[in-house]
């Protein structure tokens, strides 16, 4: 189970001087990952950051400028995409138009020349498995998008790949369908004990779907981990930001152990929190990362819950109520606005008005220390 | 429902008043003009370049059996032609679609269609000083010791076929060209994801999918070249003598338009089943 499928070692992706710029394009940027037999790996990021060209240089449709690209331990230099044992579902299907579905499907076998019989055979089960056996002999554009999805699936997998690219496979599909998909393809995944690489930049379809994550950003990945792992101890501000929602309160690093650290907020507040960042020195410029729904709201008070706790003290600039829950945006020292998320139980409701000086308190190990 | 017949009603007969002009000019001057050669070619000719009765299916005797052979060396050449022109006109749509640059692909097309700001006729002249016996292309190839006696270039088929192919190139290459922009390359990324060569990418994807551009040109450049009387005419001499050029004569020197009239008829009839061909497979079904 632990077997490495895929390695990327110092992968650099490197695109020629386009028109109005003076260097070359770093697409991607070092990249070291191992991806393991029969998991499903996400790869997130926002738009741009090279997720794309990571999953091409994989298939083979992108030649890295340097570093190795390894699949089953074997480097894929010079091996031509068609003789890779990957295949993709492509974000836009690029379904063949001239082609009925099952023509399709079997167009993979037929390249592997598989006899025709067994080939449709193949076909048939691949569609049933996606769910779609009844449209066999309809062309692709008469198909809805969740249809056209399926086919795209059914062609890749009906090859039994080795490892299953997928780029943004649901991103065309309305919420519900949606839904209904990632928990298809999970299933399906485990069913087949496929290797999935699966593209997003939608980070609560990785941590719903995915065994581990990568986040990429500008090129670099930032972090590898379990999905709870990326999103209780981010490793950079970036990842926080973008995995879930993160408060930052900036301050400056005051002294430190290998675990803990202490920031100082403004003159008179100092915080505790744990180290997020790989290396921090005292005196750096940092920020404190901490989820709204790990915070706690209370009326002024000047003794913390326990020894444990952090409290800063803060105003409230704006309450929402949105149901379930009440945010409060406080305003703590001169600019930070921190959000605060609590349940509106019958214990808590709306208690605090705009203008009601706080006190904000979260126990010290829910808070990360982060550089930039 | 009433309302609904009423406005179609109207919509039809608006339809009919509009496309009226049209039809009338067609009436007159390719409906009628085709009856007249159709019967024509069925009259016996007469004294004066004049037609007569009675009906007789003489001229077209004579068309499946004197004329076959120039009927026959037309259908060659203007298929050889094709497929010269695929040959060499689709690698070369190829080649300007995948240019970078919107400037690279803008002049490569205005290469392609320089041609055409000279006259047609002049272009063919300018082959034959090409091709003559003291032409360009032997004195150059007598001049570096090549050969010792020109060739006989001009006043063969190969003459015909090659200013045919010349002639004729842009019109494969414009509509491949068009079919080609519109192919989406990522289908061939598709093809070799699943296991396809280049070779089969091509065949079962790229070409499928641009098939009506290539069906296109083939007839842009298969019917005016099983037609072409002035280039055969000019470089082919009496060994590249086509179809046209039988037809031309008949008309304008021999007088005999009822055997004119019936080569005409039988061309046509080539051109018919090259049309059939292109509804079957021209026609998108993508
Ligand atoms: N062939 C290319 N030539 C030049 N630049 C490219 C090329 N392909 C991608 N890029 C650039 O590389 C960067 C990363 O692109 P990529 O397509 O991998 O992003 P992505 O993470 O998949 O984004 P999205 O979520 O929008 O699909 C982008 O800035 C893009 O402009
Ligand atoms: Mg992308």
């Amino acid at each position: 189970m632990n077997d490495i499928k895929v390695e990327l070692i110092d992968v650099v992706k490197e695109f020629p001087i386009q028109r109005g710029e003076t260097t070359r394009f770093r697409a991607v940027n070092n990249l070291n990952l191992d991806i393991y037999d029969g998991e499903f790996f996400a790869l997130l990021g926002p738009s741009g950051c090279g997720k794309t060209t990571t999953l091409r240089l994989i298939a083979g449709f992108e030649q890295p400028s340097s570093g190795q690209i390894l699949i089953d331990g074997k480097p894929m230099q010079g091996i031509p995409s068609f003789s890779r044992p990957v295949n993709t579902v492509f974000q836009d299907y690029a379904l063949f138009p001239h082609m009925s579905v099952l023509q399709n499907v079997m167009f993979g076998l037929q390249m592997d020349k598989v006899p025709r019989k067994e080939a449709e055979g193949r076909a048939v089960e691949a569609l049933e498995m996606v769910r779609l056996p009844n449209a066999l002999n309809r062309k692709p554009k008469e198909l809805s998008g969740g249809q056209q999805q399926r086919v795209a699936l059914a062609r890749a997998i009906v090859k039994r790949p080795k490892v299953l690219l997928l780029d943004e496979p649901l991103g065309a599909l309305d919420l519900k369908l949606r839904r209904e998909m990632q928990f298809e393809l999970k299933s399906m995944q485990q069913e087949l004990g496929i290797t999935f690489i699966f593209v997003t930049h939608d980070q609560e379809e990785a941590l719903t779907m995915a065994n581990r994550i990568g986040v990429m950003h500008d090129g670099n990945l930032l972090q590898v981990g379990r999905p709870e792992e990326i999103y209780e101890t981010p490793a950079t501000r970036f990842v926080a930001d973008f995995i879930g929602e993160t408060n930052f309160i900036d301050g400056k690093l005051v002294s430190h152990t290998a675990h803990e650290g202490v920031v100082s907020i403004d003159d008179e507040t100092t915080v505790t929190a744990m180290i997020g960042a790989d290396q921090v020195a005292n005196g750096q410029a940092v920020s404190v990362a901490v989820r709204p729904e790990k915070m706690t709201i209370t009326a002024y008070s000047d003794t913390p819950p326990s020894t444990e706790h952090n409290i800063v003290h803060g105003q409230v600039a704006q309450v929402f109520y949105i149901g379930t829950d009440t945010r409060y945006a406080v305003r703590v020292g001169k600019s930070a606005l921190v959000n605060v998320r609590v349940q509106n139980t019958a214990a808590h409701h709306t208690t605090f008005k705009e203008r009601d000086t706080v006190t904000l308190s979260w126990e010290r190990s829910v808070a990360r220390i982060l550089t930039h | 429902m009433a309302a609904g017949v009423t406005a179609r009603d109207e919509q039809k007969t608006g339809g009919i008043l509009l496309a009226l002009p049209a039809v009338l000019w067609l009436g007159l001057f390719f409906l009628l003009p085709l009856l007249i050669v159709l019967v024509f070619s069925f009259l016996t000719r007469s004294q004066g370049g004049q037609v007569s009765l009675p009906f007789t299916l003489a001229q077209y005797e004579r068309v499946f059996d004197t004329f076959w052979v120039v009927m026959q060396r037309s259908i060659n050449i203007a298929l050889l032609t094709t497929v010269i022109c695929l040959i060499a006109g689709y690698p070369l749509a190829y080649f300007i679609v995948r240019r970078r640059s919107n400037f690279g692909k803008q002049f490569a097309l205005f290469l392609v269609i320089l041609p055409f700001w000279t006259n047609f006729l002049v272009r063919t002249y300018a082959w034959r000083v090409l091709l003559g016996r003291e032409g360009l292309i032997n004195s150059t190839l007598i001049n570096n010791g090549i050969i010792t006696e020109p060739l006989e270039l001009l006043g063969t088929e190969f003459a015909v076929l090659l200013g045919l192919v010349y002639g004729f190139l842009p019109f494969m290459v414009l509509p491949i060209y068009a079919s080609l922009s519109r192919f989406d390359f990522r289908f061939i990324e598709a093809a070799q994801d699943l296991g396809a060569n280049d070779v089969k990418a091509f065949l079962r994807v790229m070409l499928p999918m641009t098939l009506p551009g290539v069906v296109a040109g083939c007839m842009l450049v298969f019917i005016p070249a099983i037609g072409t009387f002035v280039t055969s005419d000019l470089l082919g001499g009496t060994q590249g003598l086509m179809i046209g050029n039988l037809i031309y004569s008949q008309y304008n020197r021999s007088g005999n338009l009822p055997l004119g009239a019936a080569l005409s008829v039988v061309m046509m009839g080539v051109v018919m089943i090259a049309l059939l061909i292109y509804a079957r497979f021209g026609e998108a079904k993508e």
